[in-house]
């Protein structure tokens, strides 16, 4: 019995003197997959579809990332992660990328040692309520009930807002999104807070999403990004030029489709970003056709985005803050030379 | 280790003795190695990453909202107060829980020995069934169970006056605060004392005289008495704090929210079973010969139950038992599923606020620790008291 405690003890010291190895991209390579962190729950954003297809648009952030590592965006292995959960797992190592709605803060920056590459959804904190209850602005919410996911800004907004306005609440926490749209619709709370985006993706899948309106208060900015853990700067430029790359794309018009015509293109810049004119990939370390990859696979951010949440989506969201930059939104690629 | 008895100087590798504090010195050596390299691996590692670490974060403001509590809190309160309000949620579930799942788990148990058929068949399909659906599952039931089952808040039951049932929980009346009340909880602890006293009395009593004295209805006199005789001597103070509806919500009154009501039931309905068996077992520990030599004292069924079998059942009893009080304590952490915010689900949320996961888990895994031992500490003590004296 003890000669086998003492092997289990040489056992365990060996394994953890084998994680610390090197960086994420080799580590990545080696296991030849990706290991995404997502919701899981969140309809348009990640979750599994009728065929267990993982669909969204973080499902897309991250297939873009296997895309660009791999030059295959079928190699990821999805991790739903509740708001709790999520930022522990970037952290520890669990997954290497965490593709999950969640909204870009100093603390999580410093204190938590992540580091949030670019934005790929501009959102900010709204409220949900039905259309029973007859309130027109989140400023007649005094006394009411607030369901709220547990660990995430949106819970400190709201405590937030209603202190500042001198009103009273409750909140209800519960920590499995589905579990507490449930409680939601059935009646436990008055009020379900979250990103708007969330609210119309709970909307969506509600029996009658026509008895239900969000009020139009919106308390937050929440730019919501991809999460790498710190330490690693290879690994943060893989990710945050994959999502620049996606954005890249729309504003050059090049799409899914007409990709491979794009290659014969005469314009240098257009030549540089699909790896015609090799450099850019090998500075990141992957193969030069990365951006190539992404787009022939994923899709560019417009593409992805009218699949997964667009306005012909049962999300119906328009592209807002989310539009490109030439259009009077928030998508700026910094440029890839 | 077999042949050393036949050398006259035993090498000291072939001493079972000397051999087996070797071991035990190279396990405490190889466990201290260990630990000295998980802690300083992850110092280390939290320095590398510029994970913020220490203690420091507990007396800033939290920011963030609790549901129910039983000391005042608000937001603005510092994150000490926010956990302290967690444990304190989950002592009051846990405590409320061990005490009723007591009650049901004697009541099941002596019901699945009952002679009557379908008492005992009751019993039994009870226990079976709830001690196989994991608890997980019980409680989604019983949470979804109330917010499905019962009308919105505009349109609460009132079954009684002064009571509503709605899917926002159970709002009953209750009395307004009184100074009388104090005193009263004074009254209600000195009658349990005097109950006890009492006992001991009417048992020396019974061995030296053997005149029986009707304990049970005097304690019962006592313990009710005692304070309701304050309550009069104070003028009878009947304000009633009627809960109204008012808004979004019922104002006053006293709340018992789904969630609460969800994981105390689910925890008592659970536990009940494990502990009803092992009353069931602990009854059946006992020989029949000691039901019948009772019997033949001519003693009344719940006296031979009360003073024969019970006494010795319970040696076999209080151990198993502690580790389902155990149990229900530490299953009492399920709660961040259904919402109710018990100690685990407060620290969950600072920790995601303020990243320092391995202060936090250190802190539940203390307090964990500090439960469970103050518990079967108690029991231990118990334990020993109940057991055979021999005379």
């Amino acid at each position: 019995m003890k000669r086998l405690n003492i092997a289990f003890i040489c056992i365990i010291s060996l394994v953890l003197v084998s994680v610390a190895g090197a960086g994420t991209l080799d580590d990545v390579r080696a296991r030849g997959y990706l290991k995404a962190g997502v919701n899981g729950d969140l309809f348009g954003f990640s979750k599994p579809d009728k065929n267990g297809e993982w669909k969204g648009l973080d499902v897309d952030a991250a297939k873009a990332v296997a895309a660009a590592v791999f030059g295959d965006a079928t190699k990821v292995q999805f991790t739903t992660l509740t708001a709790v959960q999520r930022l522990p797992a970037v952290q520890s190592g669990e997954v290497d990328v965490l593709c999950r709605n969640t909204t870009v803060t100093l603390s999580r920056e410093t204190k938590n040692a992540l580091n949030f590459v670019h934005p790929n959804y501009y959102d900010g904190q709204g409220f949900l309520v039905s259309k029973k209850l007859g309130v027109k602005s989140a400023k007649d919410l005094d006394g009411a009930t607030v369901c709220v996911l547990p660990g995430t800004t949106t819970e400190m907004n709201v405590a937030d807002y209603f202190r500042g306005q001198g009103m009273d609440w409750k909140p209800v926490v519960i920590e499995k999104t589905a579990e507490l749209a449930k409680a939601f619709f059935a009646g436990r709370c008055d009020v379900l807070t979250s990103d708007a985006s969330q609210l119309a993706g709970a909307r969506a899948i509600a029996q009658t999403p026509t008895d239900y309106e969000i009020l139009p208060e919106i308390i937050s900015k929440e730019p919501l990004a991809p999460v790498v853990k710190h330490g690693d700067d290879q690994w943060y430029d893989i990710v945050n030029w994959t999502i620049m790359a996606m954005i890249q794309a729309e504003e050059f018009g090049i799409t899914s489709q007409n990709v491979d015509k794009m290659l014969k293109s005469k314009k240098p810049d257009i030549k540089r970003f699909l790896g015609v004119t090799p450099g850019m990939g090998a500075q990141l370390g992957l193969d030069n056709k990365w951006a190539y990859n992404i787009v022939k696979q994923v899709g560019n951010y417009g593409e992805s985005f009218d699949r997964t949440v667009g306005p012909n989506t049962p999300l119906r969201l328009q592209r807002g803050l989310n539009a490109l930059w030439t259009e009077g939104g928030l998508m700026y690629a910094s440029p890839i030379r | 280790m077999k042949n050393s008895i036949l050398e006259e100087k035993v090498p000291f590798w072939l001493d079972p003795d000397k051999r087996a504090i070797a071991y035990q010195a190279l396990t405490v050596i190889m466990v201290g190695l260990l630990a000295w390299y998980l802690i300083s691996n992850t110092l280390a590692n939290l320095e590398r990453q510029n994970i913020a670490s220490g203690f420091g974060f507990m007396d800033k403001e939290a920011g963030f909202e609790i549901g129910e509590s039983l000391i005042p809190y608000s937001a603005a309160d510092s994150y000490a107060r926010a956990l302290v309000v967690g444990i304190l949620n989950t002592l009051k579930v846990s405590v409320l829980g061990i005490a009723l799942c007591l009650v049901l788990g004697v009541f099941v148990g002596i019901s699945r020995l009952s002679d009557n058929w379908l008492v005992k068949k009751l019993a039994g399909i009870y226990i079976e069934v709830m001690q196989n659906i994991p608890i997980l599952l019980q409680l989604f039931f019983w949470y979804a169970l109330f917010y499905e089952a019962l009308p919105p808040v505009k349109q609460a039951l009132n079954p009684f006056p002064g009571m509503y049932l709605c899917n926002r929980g159970v709002i009953m009346a209750a009395p307004v605060s009184h100074p009388a009340h104090v005193y009263m909880f004074i009254a209600f602890g000195l009658g349990i004392v005097g109950a006890l006293i009492l006992k001991s009395w009417a048992w020396r009593r019974l061995t030296s005289s053997g005149k029986d004295f009707p304990v049970f209805w005097t304690s019962l006199g006592i313990i009710i008495g005692l304070p309701f005789l304050i309550w009069l001597l104070f003028g009878a103070p009947h304000t009633m704090d009627v809960p109204k509806l008012k808004g979004f919500n019922f104002k006053g009154g006293l709340m018992l929210s789904p969630e609460f009501i969800a994981l105390l039931l689910g925890l008592v309905i659970y536990t009940s079973a494990f502990v009803a068996e092992i009353v069931r077992a602990g009854i059946q520990a006992i020989d029949r010969g000691q039901t019948e030599a009772a019997m033949s004292l001519g003693l009344k069924k719940s006296l031979i139950l009360n003073l024969v079998i019970l006494p010795q059942a319970l040696r076999v009893i209080i151990p198993p038992l502690t580790s389902q009080m155990l149990n229900l304590l530490k299953n009492s952490s399920l709660a961040i599923a259904i919402g109710y915010p018990d100690f685990v689900s407060v620290a969950n949320t600072t920790i995601n606020i303020t990243g320092q996961s391995i202060e936090g888990v250190a802190l539940i895994m203390g307090c964990y620790l500090m439960f469970s031992l103050t518990t079967s500490l108690f029991m231990n003590w118990y334990n020993k008291k109940s057991q055979l004296v021999e005379r």
